[in-house]
């Protein structure tokens, strides 16, 4: 038989069970208002630049109602319940949003462009997981923190990223629904349907009213949240530096923070390495949800012996990666989040040329509406360039080769960063020896990207700090009496 | 180089093989098996793993009535639909060779025998050689010879390797696979070694298994010894033939692997002088869903002939 091309043919993931409203309210005190502000905004699929629906845009007052909401649901309803009824809440959410999983990736690919493989297969069941584990949590608080006294914080405001739209939420939601507190939810304004979905849920559940309440807009909507002064917690992750003016406005509050912020995380892959392994690592570190990932394994540091051999190894690896519509159930790489994210990283693109990087691209065919970004790798980049020291939160890769272990410590170190590391070799004592030294929350070592409830996630240096996930998330939700 | 590797030599070409870590392994699997092959893809890649089958019979209780049989599904898969490709190959034993290159006559279907005291490979090297001979004398295309796995796992690497290259000059023109069995081999790295081993040593094709022991042709192992391949092919520019075998009895396990290969090695790897299955039981599952791909309508298990 004649050698012939073989492809693949579109699959496309069904949208027919999904029910998407003309137009959204904000959701507060258990019920759907119309915001004061009066104003809506669109949401668009970044795939194909469709409008999807008219959402509302919360103003400080709307944000007030929101707050007083939330402490009168603290004060009256959710203070009052012990762990155990709490708990029982928090399970019948996780089991409400396993059973509209489906729905649930569906919306999160129609709104954020992430390919219907990840939202199906890692977003939503993370998002469920994050709740049923927090829900186990909440009768055993003294149990994780054994000898201490403790207390919920009150109102909790937090304002969530889009580029794990759910999953975000569930990170925030879960621990501080699971310590007591209340909370109202700003989602970023190019993903909020799926937090909306989750409002719904909340009424299913039957979730007391004020409990969870969902304010929708821009940052002026966060910054109205972050401003209040009945906000006992603010939970932040996105941007470094919305992050900063996060900080700036809490100090000399008594509010609470924690920040998860960018980053610019180096994976490291030492000669010894199970190098198809490995290979296969630098895909899942940085073209994993279009490289919108803040721990995104970004900076490649490859030792000098196997840096050719790696390179031709991942430009292969690339050309079976699938680009293109995200409800594609072949679809590695979905649409850019937004226009404005995609014009970010096409400047990013034209500053490595301009630094004189070598730029890789594979061949592939983008579709010509939507946003879209081809994955993207530069080689020769010097430790002082802009693309190896900012972050660029797409698809784009820089790649440095090292000799020594001192080399590849000092270089990782080098950024104002600190989330995430790599580390790949077959030497256990070297796996010890690198993430020791290495200033980073979170260390992976032979795989990358790795998420689960139970392990706590977070910065060093202005990757933010506080921690969540694991036992660890719980503190940030909660006051300790000794 | 065929054959000539001293000790040190094969020792450091030995060392050159990478680990593999075996939870990464199964995450670029999964990757794979994620994929979702439908409509025009499907029917192509039914039709594509039809060609690559060995059609097997390696029993004791083999007649040459069998196998004259199996041949005859070989060139004739199932006449109710038109136009279907014919298997690669029938394998069978020696003593069944001379029955099958008769019966396969001048189809262009290639006669494979299994050798080497198949399928434990525990008798002297004479005796194997003789095995070979025997099956080639016949009118073997093809040899699928077994690998002395106790000598490999005592770290005898230069045993294997010379049973392989004596084994390879025997065979002239006809392609020699080697078979692991890789169900007696302890890990993935082991697989590993042993494909650098048997491709230096001469293999035009590895294979995995006898059909014999479990766990046979699972995907982590493939995906081993296709990683093999590829260094070998990026290193030197030969490609070397895969033939997983055991184990793979439905479409859906066929076209997973199959695009595993398109990924890992690439397209040109996905043709029948590159890429085999075997199988027995497989070809009825291709059928059955190749008639459901065209009809829209599955048929009975009975409309297909057992062999």
């Amino acid at each position: 038989m004649s050698n012939s091309t073989w492809n693949l043919v579109p699959s496309l993931e069904s949208v027919a069970q999904v029910q998407i409203k003309p137009q959204y309210e904000l959701f507060i005190d258990g019920k759907w208002q119309a915001p004061l502000s009066a104003s809506y905004f669109a949401t668009v699929n970044p795939a194909d630049e469709k409008h999807l629906a008219q959402i509302a845009q919360a103003n400080a007052a709307d944000v007030d109602l929101a707050v007083k909401a939330a402490r009168a649901a603290y004060d009256n309803v959710w203070s009052q319940l012990s762990g155990a009824e709490r708990g029982k809440y928090l399970f019948r959410i996780a089991r409400l949003m396993q059973e509209k999983a489906r729905e649930l990736a569906v919306l999160e690919t129609l709104d954020g462009g992430k390919p219907i493989r990840e939202s199906r297969d890692i977003d939503i069941p993370l998002a469920c997981n994050h709740f049923f584990y927090y829900a186990g949590w909440a009768d055993k608080l003294q149990e994780a923190f054994p000898g201490q006294q403790m207390e919920a914080l009150g109102v909790a405001g937090q304002i969530t990223p889009w580029n794990f739209p759910l999953l975000m939420l569930a990170w925030k939601v879960a621990p501080a629904l699971a310590c007591g507190n209340t909370v109202v939810l700003k989602p970023a304004e190019t993903t909020s349907l799926t937090a909306l979905k989750f409002a719904e849920i909340c009424q299913e559940a039957g979730l007391p009213a004020g409990v969870v309440n969902i304010v929708t807009g821009y940052g002026d909507t966060g910054a109205a949240l972050v401003a209040h002064p009945n906000v006992d917690k603010i939970a932040f992750t996105g941007s470094t530096a919305v992050g900063k003016q996060i900080q700036k406005a809490c100090i000399g509050t008594s509010k609470k923070v924690t920040l998860e912020l960018g980053g610019k995380s180096a994976n490291i892959i030492l000669e010894d390495a199970p190098i198809d392994q490995a290979v296969e690592g630098i895909i899942n570190s940085i073209f994993f949800n279009q490289g919108h990932v803040c721990c995104a394994g970004s900076r490649l540091f490859v030792q000098e012996s196997i840096a050719e051999q790696v390179l031709d190894k991942l430009k292969f690896r690339l050309q079976s990666i699938y680009v293109g519509n995200p409800l594609d159930k072949n679809t590695d790489i979905g649409a850019i989040n937004s226009k404005k994210q995609l014009e970010t990283i096409e400047k990013y693109l034209s500053i490595g040329l301009a630094e004189g990087a070598e730029i890789y691209q594979p061949e592939c065919t983008l579709p010509s509406q939507g946003f879209y970004c081809k994955p993207t790798i530069f080689t020769d980049v010097a430790q002082s360039a802009r693309i190896a020291q900012e972050e660029i939160f797409g698809p784009v890769l820089t790649i440095q080769t090292f000799r020594t272990m001192e080399e590849v410590v000092q270089k990782a170190n080098n950024s104002p960063y600190g989330l995430a590391a790599g580390v790949w070799t077959a030497n256990g004592a070297r796996i010890f020896g690198l993430s020791s030294q290495l200033q980073a929350g979170v260390v992976w070592a032979n795989t990358y990207n790795k998420f689960d409830p139970a392990s706590p996630f977070g910065g060093y240096k202005e990757s933010g700090f506080g921690r969540e996930g694991g036992r660890h998330g719980l503190s940030a939700y909660l006051q300790f009496k000794n | 180089m065929l054959g000539t590797l001293s000790t040190p030599e094969l020792s450091s070409l030995l060392a050159l093989s990478p680990s593999i870590d075996q939870i990464g392994t199964l995450e670029r699997i999964a990757r794979i098996q994620a994929r979702s092959i439908k409509g025009a893809a499907k029917l192509q890649g039914l039709r594509m793993a039809l060609s690559m089958i060995d059609l097997t019979t390696l029993e004791g209780k083999d007649t040459p009535a069998k196998v004259r049989q199996l041949c005859y599904k070989a060139q004739h898969l199932h006449d109710q639909a038109p136009d279907l490709p014919t298997v690669a190959a029938v394998c069978v034993y020696p003593t069944m060779v001379g029955v099958a290159k008769k019966a396969l006559g001048a189809s262009g279907i290639k006669v494979a025998s299994v050798s080497t005291a198949f399928p434990s490979g525990q008798a002297p090297f004479e005796v194997k050689k003789l095995d070979t001979l025997y099956a080639l004398d016949n009118g073997a295309d093809e040899i699928d010879m077994v690998i002395s796995r106790g000598r490999f796992l005592a770290g005898d690497y230069q045993f294997v390797y010379d049973e392989i290259a004596a084994i390879k000059a025997l065979c002239g023109v006809a392609r020699l696979k080697v078979i692991f069995e890789t169900g007696e081999l302890d890990s993935l790295d082991q697989v590993r070694k042993i494909s650098d081993l048997a491709i230096a040593a001469g293999a035009d094709f590895i294979k995995t298994s006898t059909g014999k022991i479990q766990p046979a042709a699972t995907f982590p192992v493939v995906h081993t010894m296709l990683g093999a391949i590829k260094d070998h092919f990026d290193k030197t520019g030969q490609m070397i033939g895969m033939k997983p075998a055991g184990g793979i009895s439905s479409s859906k396990l066929a076209l997973q692997h199959l695009l595993m290969v398109k990924e890992v090695l690439g397209e040109a790897w996905l043709t029948n002088e590159w890429y085999r299955f075997g199988a027995s039981s497989l070809a009825n599952d291709l059928l059955m869903q190749y008639q459901k791909q065209l009809t829209g309508k599955y048929q009975s298990a009975a409309y297909f002939s057992i062999d």
